[in-house]
């Protein structure tokens, strides 16, 4: 059966999570050192530590993501993150960073490495450089790849390949968008920060909900229309008389349909995306999931999405796994 | 990036609403974002009217010791509020005819009642009907989800209501449980609000998983 894995911003999450029947948890630490820093999410070392044996006591794995890049005479923070989540007995840790990934295959090197998909590494040769040079076990896979690709990649590493089939979608280069850098000076890939809700400003005006991120408004949305995430890469944005979604509508994964396909093109893990929502989330999400790849497992045909109401938008795609060209 | 553009705009939508039905749409500008939720349930009418005159004085000592009394029994929620743990939010439940304004007060909250137009002050505004702010506490519905479908409106300081929210949710909490009741009043709370949740779709108790892979 293809491993599910499941995101955890609380310990409630994480238990609802393992209830729901996922076979892997990642989650992180309340600071800067992953991706997801936002206000009152993510674990202290007490809570990970009986998180973690909550989890082994049902089967399940514990991943902890210390995917930001450390700042310069700042990495003390880092190390501490990879020796404690080593000390608490984490499964794996998910790791973006050249220089944090050698200084967890040097010091600690029994501890299994996963490569985050704020590497945004996409195509073999990057892969393997990561395998051979730090031990890199398995990779996370950016969201702009085609199954077809994904398949061609599989058959040129020897490392597992783990790819999101549920939640947010970002398209952008992973690790590397300045975007919400740009407009609020907190960067998603070093404070762990996207769109931070500090610099987020909701207003009602004339009947319409604006978002704005550091001072830019970056969706005006009628009242009867679904409020998007307040983040750059899906904002509507007008440039002379044109008024649109530049980068990408306001959309979330759902790869259900795809599964078998991701299954056959050698996919070991599937991830779902979601620190940030709540354990109703979690137990939505991962039930369904669970379901879904219990099925692959037996041949029988996916389930049909009932998850959309879940999404930004309230709307869903299949993003990059189904390019199709006009 | 015109690569990514060009497969999203061909790319076919799938909504749903609550109960599940299903429709598709090309991703044109005129169908993407279109809002798709049922509606949350309301508080009765009967009773929006009956709490009218309810005098706001003795209902606020009562919020507030509720309050106090979640704050007592869920310590580890003033620690993940971290920096929000001493922050005011006004709780505009549009199907009751006061807003609520909760002050976390590091530890010591208070939660009182005042008229709509009284308000002053908070940190931070949610609004939505009571059902939105029970779901969320019983972990029935998802915050986030709420805020798409425009059940959830929020103003002020984002941040701290996110810490809320996410404290709140890890909380776990139960109203009845948090009434501080004993056994047997307790017990028939919760068989009232079971029948009171049944007739009204709120959703009055903690949400119980309903499958577990590993029980």
């Amino acid at each position: 059966m293809m491993e599910l894995v499941c995101p955890a911003g609380t310990p409630a999450a994480l238990r609802t999570a393992v209830k729901a029947g996922a076979h892997t948890i990642y989650c992180g630490f309340a600071d800067e050192t992953n991706a997801r820093n936002f206000p009152g999410l993510n674990f202290s070392r007490k809570e990970l530590g009986e998180a973690i044996i909550f989890a082994h006591g049902h089967g399940a794995k514990v991943l902890v993501a210390i995917n930001t890049f450390p700042r310069a005479g700042g990495e003390e923070v880092w190390h501490r993150a990879i020796a404690d989540a080593a000390a608490l007995g984490a499964d794996a840790v998910i790791l973006a960073d050249l220089g944090l990934l050698a200084y967890t295959a040097e010091h600690h090197p029994q501890l299994r490495r996963h490569l985050s998909v704020q590497a945004a590494a996409a195509n073999p040769d990057a892969i393997n450089f990561y395998a051979e040079s730090f031990g890199v076990r398995r990779v996370v896979l950016p969201r702009v790849l085609t199954v077809a690709e994904i398949r061609a990649i599989n058959a040129e590493i020897d490392v597992e390949t783990e790819v999101f089939v549920f939640g947010g979608l970002c398209v952008m280069a992973e690790g590397r968008c300045s975007l919400s850098s740009y407009a609020t000076g907190r960067s998603p890939n070093m404070n762990g920060v996207c769109s931070p809700a500090s610099h987020v400003a909701y207003s009602q005006e004339s009947g319409d909900l604006v978002a704005r991120l550091g001072g830019f408004t970056i969706h005006r949305t009628a009242k009867d229309q679904s409020a998007p995430y307040p983040t750059l890469c899906k904002g509507c944005f007008t440039s002379r008389d044109q008024t649109g979604h530049v980068f990408e509508d306001p959309t979330s994964l759902d790869a259900t349909r795809l599964i078998p396909e991701l299954a056959k093109a050698g996919v070991t893990a599937l991830k779902i995306e979601g620190r940030q929502r709540s354990r109703s989330y979690v137990e939505k999400v991962v039930r369904a999931f669970r379901a879904a790849v219990e099925a692959e497992a037996q041949g029988q045909p996916m389930p049909d999405g009932i998850l959309a109401t879940l999404s930004e938008g309230q709307a869903v795609t299949t993003g990059a796994y189904a390019k199709v060209w006009r | 990036m015109q690569r990514v553009y060009q497969w999203q705009q061909a790319e076919l939508l799938t909504f749903v609403n609550h109960r599940g039905d299903l429709t598709v749409y090309s991703s044109t500008q005129s169908q993407r974002g279109d809002a798709m939720s049922d509606e949350l349930p309301v508080i009765p009418k009967a009773l929006q009217t009956a709490m009218r005159p309810l005098p706001l004085g003795p209902v606020s000592i009562l919020l507030t010791r509720l309050a106090r009394r979640v704050a007592v029994r869920h310590p580890d929620l003033f620690g993940r509020l971290g920096d929000y743990a001493g922050a005011c939010f006004e709780l505009d439940m549009m199907d009751q005819p006061f807003v609520l304004v909760l002050d976390l007060g590091n530890g010591a909250p208070t939660m009182r009642a005042r008229r709509r137009n009284a308000i002053r002050g908070a940190d931070a505004t949610i609004r939505g009907p009571v059902a939105g702010f029970l779901g969320m506490m019983h972990g029935t519905w998802d915050g986030d989800a709420l805020f798409f479908s425009r059940d959830l409106m929020v103003e002020g300081d984002t941040s701290a209501v996110l810490a809320l929210r996410n404290a709140i949710d890890d909380a776990e909490l139960d109203l009845v449980e948090e009434l501080g009741l004993g056994e047997t009043s307790r017990a028939l709370v919760r068989r009232a609000f079971g029948v009171a949740e049944r007739m009204t779709g709120l959703p009055l108790n903690r949400h119980q998983m309903t499958m577990d892979f590993y029980s």
